[in-house]
């Protein structure tokens, strides 16, 4: 059923996009004033052994293209360089960051997704009507909203009048309650972060699925289904809905990027370990090996989320593959 | 001699009434959309409080009043103060210039860049519009402020670099547009009829395309000060502004790592709601240009 080219296409096309962001990645950070280097270790006073060795280990004595691949060499073999900071390495910094965004913006998207679907099919079935009227217009305001902002009257919001945690992502340390009160005091930590993401994310996919409906309304086939008298309910399900899906699906994978920069907001604001505090505790520190490595991962594994949904995107619709 | 003189101010005058035919035809459709009528009015509202700033601020906004840390909302004080004794009012009433200006200027560059490419793509042959088609995809794939915020952080922290940061990334959508307008356009007889009469590559972009691009451009601008605006303010908040600048986004990354956003609500809503309101302004006007300019895109 899934066409062999078609799928080697995407797979190149995944190989080439890669190494274009792998060695983007290296020239964007030697346009960096100094080398890397002189930026490690600020004013420390290093024995000349230990920075020839460093200069050694990171080929910083060679010409620009020996560089360009002892670089690639260690990104292939996941060494990344260490934080300036911390001098822990960016790898073990940046896995465990990608595992908690990935927890929050997987859930966040979900109940997005869910919620703009079916707002957005009230609001196609029902144009014109106050209802329709009402969501557009709370789309285009929460659009209007920086993401962060929201975030923080949240905050303010939800520590003063309810009671939950100021941020981060525990409260209770692992092994001292039972898996219940523990996974109740993740939920805590995780409520407002998640409200803040799906109010900032659910406008886009309501516009998407009404825009989706709303064309396949105008079809021949749902003009002779309604003649044949199907009920309304089947209508939008069944002919409505099944095809209006598909524009949604290549929305959801174009639409990572913009879902990860509310992510590092909204991370930001409540102190959630992940990628977002990440980048902004480097920014800070301007600690660039650390934000090099956070921008490697992060953009990777959007190129890669975007590889699945080209992979999947020939089961929901057939024609895509044989094209 | 004269004769000519006068034939060369009557044409003046006659393309200098059709611009206004054109401009007199163009207010008679804008006003008809409410949604964008109300949009420019806040869009000129802000952009009198820009140039009347130092009429409406009642005080300096770097001013400390030391007995006033942290005091909500008065008639002293209209928006409070913060964690500093500085008037919250003015330092909103100062902000309001540098946040437009910024956002003008960010997405003054990110047009321009995406206007040179869109019509590049469009006009010369299928090779190059792969090759510039595959560079906007590959910039559409990377997460938008995560390249931001690594481009500003490289460029040492300041307005300058938050500038070109959402200019250098902000593009794409704009090169997209101009490219299937300069793809229509180029199949168009005119531009076809210039070829036959041998001019050349650049003059007909010049004249014939570019020309008949710019009003879409010209809304894709409007809808790219909305985002470069929001961009300004995220990427501030996150510290890579200049402190020293006021901006809307600076103003609440000082309410932010001061910790008052807890105790204070009067140091966040009112920075935050301007934002907002700016960038509805903008938002409005611009999808009321573009389905002025561009009736098939965005029926929805």
């Amino acid at each position: 059923m899934v066409n062999v080219t078609y799928v080697a296409k995407k797979i190149l096309g995944l190989l080439v996009t890669i190494f274009l962001v792998l060695s983007f990645n290296f020239y964007l950070f030697r346009i960096l004033p100094g080398n890397p280097f002189t930026l490690l270790y600020r004013g420390a006073s290093l024995p000349p052994e230990a920075k020839r060795d460093l200069n050694a280990q990171f080929g910083l004595d060679q010409p620009l293209w020996v560089q360009y691949l002892i670089y690639m060499r260690n990104t292939a073999s996941g060494n990344f360089g260490i934080s300036y900071q911390t001098h822990a390495s960016v790898l073990g910094l940046v896995v465990p960051s990608l595992i908690n965004t990935v927890v929050l913006l997987s859930v966040a998207s979900a109940i997005s997704i869910g919620g703009g679907i079916l707002i957005g099919m009230i609001a196609a079935w029902r144009r014109g009507s106050r209802i329709d009227v009402t969501f557009s217009a709370a789309t285009l305001v929460m659009y209007s909203m920086p993401t962060f902002w929201l975030g923080l009257v949240l905050l303010f919001v939800g520590v003063i009048y309810l009671g939950l945690p100021v941020g981060e992502m525990w409260t209770i340390s692992f092994g001292t309650v039972d898996m219940l009160t523990q996974f109740a005091d993740l939920m805590r930590h995780m409520i407002l972060p998640l409200l803040t993401l799906v109010l900032g994310l659910v406008g886009q996919y309501v516009l998407v699925m009404k825009g989706a409906l709303l064309d396949v309304f105008t079809e021949d086939y749902m003009i002779t289904a309604r003649a044949k008298g199907i009920s309304n309910r089947k209508l939008l399900w069944d002919h409505g809905f099944r095809n209006a899906i598909l524009p949604m699906m290549t929305l959801v994978a174009l639409n990572l990027g913009l879902s990860i920069g509310g992510a590092i907001q909204t991370e930001t604001v409540f102190s959630w370990p992940g990628m977002g505090l990440l980048i902004y505790r480097s920014i800070l520190a301007r600690d660039y090996p650390v934000l090099q490595g956070a921008f490697l991962m992060v953009t990777i594994a959007v190129i890669f989320a975007n590889f699945i949904a080209d992979m999947l995107y020939p089961f929901l619709d057939p024609r895509v593959a044989s094209k | 001699m004269s004769n000519q003189t006068v034939l060369e101010s009557e044409e003046k005058y006659s393309t200098a009434r059709a611009y206004i035919k054109t401009f007199v035809e163009f207010s008679r459709l804008y006003r008809r959309n409410r949604m964008g009528v109300i949009g420019l009015c806040m869009l000129i509202f802000f952009v009198a409080v820009a140039i009347l700033t130092p009429y409406l601020a009642p005080y300096d906004p770097t001013t400390t009043f030391s007995s006033a840390f942290l005091q909500p909302p008065s008639w002293t004080h209209l928006f409070g103060t913060n964690e500093a004794g500085q008037d919250l009012f003015s330092q909103v009433v100062y902000g309001t210039g540098p946040s437009l200006i910024i956002g003008f200027a960010a997405a003054l560059i990110a047009t321009t860049i995406g206007t040179l490419i869109g019509l590049t793509a469009g006009y010369f042959g299928q090779l190059i519009r792969d090759l510039l088609m595959r560079l906007t995809d590959f910039f559409l794939v990377i997460p938008a402020l995560v390249l931001m915020i690594v481009l500003a952080s490289i460029m040492s922290s300041g307005l300058t670099s938050i500038i070109l940061a959402i200019g250098l990334v902000g593009w794409t959508g704009t090169a997209r547009v101009v490219m299937s307008q300069t793809l229509s356009l180029r199949e168009q007889t005119f531009v076809e009829a210039s070829k036959a009469s041998g001019a050349g590559d650049f003059y007909i972009l010049r004249s014939h395309i570019l020309p008949n691009v710019m009003p879409v451009a010209f809304a894709q601008t409007v809808l790219v000060v909305a985002n470069s605006i929001l961009y300004e303010a995220t990427l501030t908040f996150l510290g890579l502004g200049n402190p020293a600048q006021i901006t809307w986004g600076q103003i609440l990354q000082f309410a932010f790592v001061s910790g008052a956003i807890t105790t204070s609500w009067w140091y966040v809503l009112p920075p935050g709601i301007s934002i907002m309101l700016v960038v509805l302004a903008f938002s409005l006007t611009g999808y009321s240009l573009d389905s002025i300019f561009n009736p098939r895109v965005r029926k929805i």
